[in-house]
This record gives structure tokens, sequence and C-alpha cells, in this order.
């Protein structure tokens, strides 16, 4: 169970997030939408506590992730994996070092082991005999499926995904939703994951909330948002580009330069 | 009335930067010294630094120091010779070469090697999320990275100082053996006989110190970059550029306090 109540975050007198609250269950996969730069990235830090926030509390299992110390904090998170958004893979290890970072790390794992997890994670995410690439010699999809492994190669309580499926193509992108779907049916991981991506949200998600002005504005479940009335949230599904969250933004003006 | 205000308001800002510019670095080398009893001990990182830092530095090293031998043996010719003091050259060259410029050039030639190498590459980790990512996999990033850079530059400064001695001894003597006709066995006596123990060891001191102000400047630098490729080369610049203030101030300070005390 992680609860998050009255979370409040701005970067140089620049709010993000303004008194923000949710819950997200064990055992279910959460989604959350809203529109770029509305700080989904920043909530997903500040609930793994590498943003601290300015007031507010992240409750990981009833405890205060802000205050933690060093070894709490590390104890939580061997718990939980995190898929960057722009994957974030260490440049001077390779493949394999970089799936297995936990496992090296951590763990008194053998080098049998770790290959077999490896291998495992890789698969998992359509990857195969490239565990000696250095991750400058992938591509951006590639990269981003490494990242996924390496939050999933030690089979964590709960995983945070940034937008799992952008930049990978549509058809990857689908058996990135199946992946997330039977981790969370067969190892009933928590799951927080932040997509634009709505095909996706609808597969993927037992409950959907929208990040909207620094505050959760709705949360349901995927056929709850796909019937909402509230314009805001009808707007950001249909991706009309106009409604109540472009009010006042003249995008004709965008066209005639 | 307005103006001067502005112009106190202007100051306080530079001094509070100053200040918290200073209070960073004495922190980072603070939570540096703390990690490095912490096991695991990386020595396959360390050693790996060493050989990027040490190894990877003697070609240049050793052009400079045996040119600045040379030109220092010259230079001193020049004077000396109006006194018939040829003989001296020697003790000159390894006395000047072992305090002070044995250390102080092989620091500044390292900070521009290495520091710049070590912000550019930290700076990027920082900027493309490997220090959060890094974070999240339950690793202290000061123990992963700035540690095994710190034992490195920690080992490897006092080594190259002591090489790049040695190598501007050898220049004077090609200079003062060859060009001055200065015997085999004079130049050498003049070089061993008034050197202490004490020239070493200050060279030696001096070096320990910039190694460290090396390696906190240039992981400081790294870890706070901020804004892309273009925030990382801003790092990286100040990060040379502050070292090398820092290790002239530093020097200049040691220099002094050798010369009162140490006399
Ligand atoms: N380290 C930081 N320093 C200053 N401002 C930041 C920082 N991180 C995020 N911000 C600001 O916070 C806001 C939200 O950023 P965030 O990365 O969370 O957006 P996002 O919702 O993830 O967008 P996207 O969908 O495009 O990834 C942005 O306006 C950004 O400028
Ligand atoms: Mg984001």
């Amino acid at each position: 169970m992680i609860e998050i109540i009255n979370l409040c975050k701005s970067f140089n007198g620049h709010v993000v997030l303004d008194n923000l609250n949710l819950a997200i269950n064990t055992g279910e996969t959460t989604v959350i939408i809203g529109r770029s730069g509305c700080g989904k990235s920043v909530l997903l830090k500040n609930i793994i506590g590498i943003l601290k926030p300015d007031s507010g509390q992240v409750l990981v299992n009833g405890k205060d992730v802000a205050k933690m110390d060093e070894k709490e904090l590390n104890v939580l998170r061997l718990k939980f994996g995190m898929l960057f958004q722009g994957a974030a893979l260490f440049d001077s290890l390779n493949v394999r070092e970089n799936v297995a970072f936990n496992m090296l790390e951590h763990m008194n794992s053998s080098p049998v082991e770790i290959d077999k997890a490896v291998k495992e994670s890789l698969a998992l995410v359509g990857l195969k005999a490239i565990e000696d690439k250095k991750p400058a010699e992938l591509s951006g999809g590639m990269r981003k499926r490494v990242g996924l492994a390496r939050a999933i190669c030690i089979r964590p309580q709960i995983i945070l995904y940034d937008e799992p499926t952008t930049g990978v193509d549509p058809i990857m992108g689908d058996a990135i939703n199946d992946l997330i779907i039977e981790l969370h049916n067969k190892l009933k991981i928590t799951s927080i994951a932040v997509t634009h991506d709505m095909t996706s949200a609808y597969k993927i998600a037992n409950r959907i909330a929208m990040l909207y002005n620094g505050k959760i504005i709705t949360v349901g479940t995927p056929d709850e948002i796909k019937n909402t009335k509230d314009p805001i949230v009808r707007q950001f599904i249909t991706g009309a580009g106009k409604g109540p969250i472009t009010e006042g933004i003249d995008f004709e003006h965008l066209i005639r330069g | 009335m307005k103006k001067i205000l502005d112009l106190l308001v202007a100051l306080g800002h530079r001094f509070m930067d100053f200040v918290r510019y200073t209070g960073g670095l004495t922190i980072l080398l603070g939570q540096t010294i703390f990690w490095i009893p912490m096991p695991p001990f990386r020595r396959r990182q360390i050693f790996e630094q060493m050989s990027r830092i040490g190894v990877d530095s003697l070609p240049i090293v050793s052009l400079i120091s045996l040119f600045t031998g040379m030109v220092l043996a010259l230079q001193s010719a020049y004077q000396m010779q109006k006194f018939s003091a040829e003989m001296y050259i020697a003790s000159l060259v390894a006395f000047s070469m072992t305090r002070e410029l044995g250390p102080v050039l092989t620091a500044l030639i390292v900070a521009g090697r290495v520091g710049a190498s070590i912000t550019a590459e930290v700076g990027t980790m920082k900027v493309t999320e490997q220090i959060d990512a890094l974070e999240t996999l339950a690793t202290n990033p000061i123990k992963y990275l700035v540690v095994p850079r710190f034992l490195a530059l920690m080992i490897m400064l006092p080594l190259l100082t002591l090489y790049a001695d040695m190598i501007g001894v050898i220049g004077g003597y090609i200079i003062g053996v060859y060009k001055l006709g200065i015997s085999h066995a004079m130049y050498m006596q003049n070089t061993w006989h008034p050197l202490k123990y004490k020239d070493l060891f200050t060279g030696l001191v001096k070096s320990y110190f910039f190694a460290i102000i090396i390696c906190i400047v240039a992981c400081y630098e790294g870890m706070t970059a901020e804004g892309g490729a273009e925030g990382v080369g801003r790092s990286t610049t100040s990060s040379v550029v502050v070292s090398f203030i820092l290790i002239i101030a530093c020097d200049c300070f040691f220099t002094a306090l050798f010369y009162f005390v140490m006399r």
C-alpha cells in the first residue's frame, strides 16, 4: 500500500505538485496519465525517494519515505524496480552488468545464477544475445527494454514504469503491455505506470488516475474513465485540440506561425 | 542610494554562492571520507581509475617535466655563468623540481586531463539520470563513483609527482652535462648531496592535497551539473578553472607554511 498525502513539490518557485493525494493498492496496476510536463516523472521520483517533497508525505507500508535513513531506504529500494523515462542505463557497463546490477552489487549470486537471470529478464522484454554490448550500441527502443529488464531482474514487489511503451514500435509496445499484465497476474506485483498512450493505459490498468495542475483530479477504473463526464479528462483521453485544457491557447496562431 | 543597495545585494548573492560552493565541497569531502572504509571495496574500479589517471598521464607528464628541467638548467646557467657558479645548477634544478615545480605542474596537468574527464563523465551521468538510477538500485553514488576516483588519485598523483621530479632532474642533467660541460660526478653529487628528505616530503604533502582538490572539485562539479550537454560543458570548464585556482592557492599556502615552520 502506497499512500501519497498532501504532496507538494516545486522547483525554483515553479509549483509542479500541489497538495496531491493518491492511494495505490497492493497488487494493483495504477496508471497515471497527464499532459507532458505536468509532473508525472517528478511524482514517481518522490515515491521512490530520489526527490524529497517540500511538504506532505509518501507512505510505503505506513512508513514515510522522506524520513528514512540510508539503510532503511536501501532495504526499501531493493523492493522497488524503476524504469526511467530515458532508460538511464549505465554507459560504462555492458548490458549484462546493467541488468544484473542489483545482483552484482547486493547479492552473493554465482555467475551462473546471474547469467540465467539476465537471459531470462532479457527474454521477457524480447531481447537476446546482446549481453556484451554497451548501451551506446543499442537503439533507443532497445535501451528502453534493457531498462525494463533491469527493473524486473530481481522481481521486486513494486515496479514504477515511466512511459514503458514510448519509443518502442507498436508490436513491441503491446508485448510490453502483456508483460506488465503478466507480472501483475503471476507475481502480484504492485505497479505504477506513467503513460500518454491511452490504448496501453486501458489495457494494463486496474485504475487510472489523471494528474492535472499538480493534483489528481480523477481516479477510476478504465471503464469509468472511458465514460467520464469530466470535460478535462474527456479532452485528454480523446485527444481533442479544443477543450478546457487548452482554453485560451490559440492553435490557429501556431499553424499560421 | 538605490544603486548602492543593488550593489550590496549583488555582493551578498555572490557571497552566498561562494559559501554554498565551499560548503558543498566540504560536505562532499566529508561524505567521501566517511564512505572510504565502508564495504564493498571496489578493487577493480580503483585499478581501472589508477590506470586511467596515472599510467595514461605518463607521456604528457614526462614531456612537460623533461622540458621544464631543461629550461630551468638553461635559465639558471644564464645567471650563474656570470659568477662562474655553474656547478650549483644541479642543486637548483633538484630543489625547484622536488619542492615546487614537480608537484604543481603534475597537479595542473592531471587537473586538466583527469579532472575534466571526471567532471564530464559524472556530469553526463547526472543529466541522463544515471545517478538517480544508482540510488534507485540502492547504491550510494558517492561510494560508487567518488570513492574509487578519490583513492586512485591519492595513490597516483604522489607517484606521478615523484616521477616528474626524476624526469625534471634528468632534463637538467642533459643540459648541464652535455651542453654546459659539468662533469657527470659533479652533477650527480650536487643533485643528491644537498637534497634532503624533507624536500621530497614537502612536495609529496602538497601533492596529497592537490589530489583531494582535483577529485572533490571534479566530482562536485559533475554531480551538480544541470541542463544537458551545455551544462556538462559549463561544469567541465569551471571544474578545471576552480581546481587550477585552488591548486595554486594551496601551493602558496604550503610553501609559506614550510618556509616559516620547517626551515
Ligand atoms: N530537476 C528539476 N529541476 C527543475 N525543474 C524540474 C526538475 N524536474 C522536473 N522539473 C520541472 O517539473 C515539471 C514536470 O516535469 P516532469 O518531468 O515530471 O514532467 P512529466 O509529466 O514527466 O512530462 P513528460 O510526460 O513529458 O515526461 C516540468 O515543468 C519541469 O520543468
Ligand atoms: Mg516524464
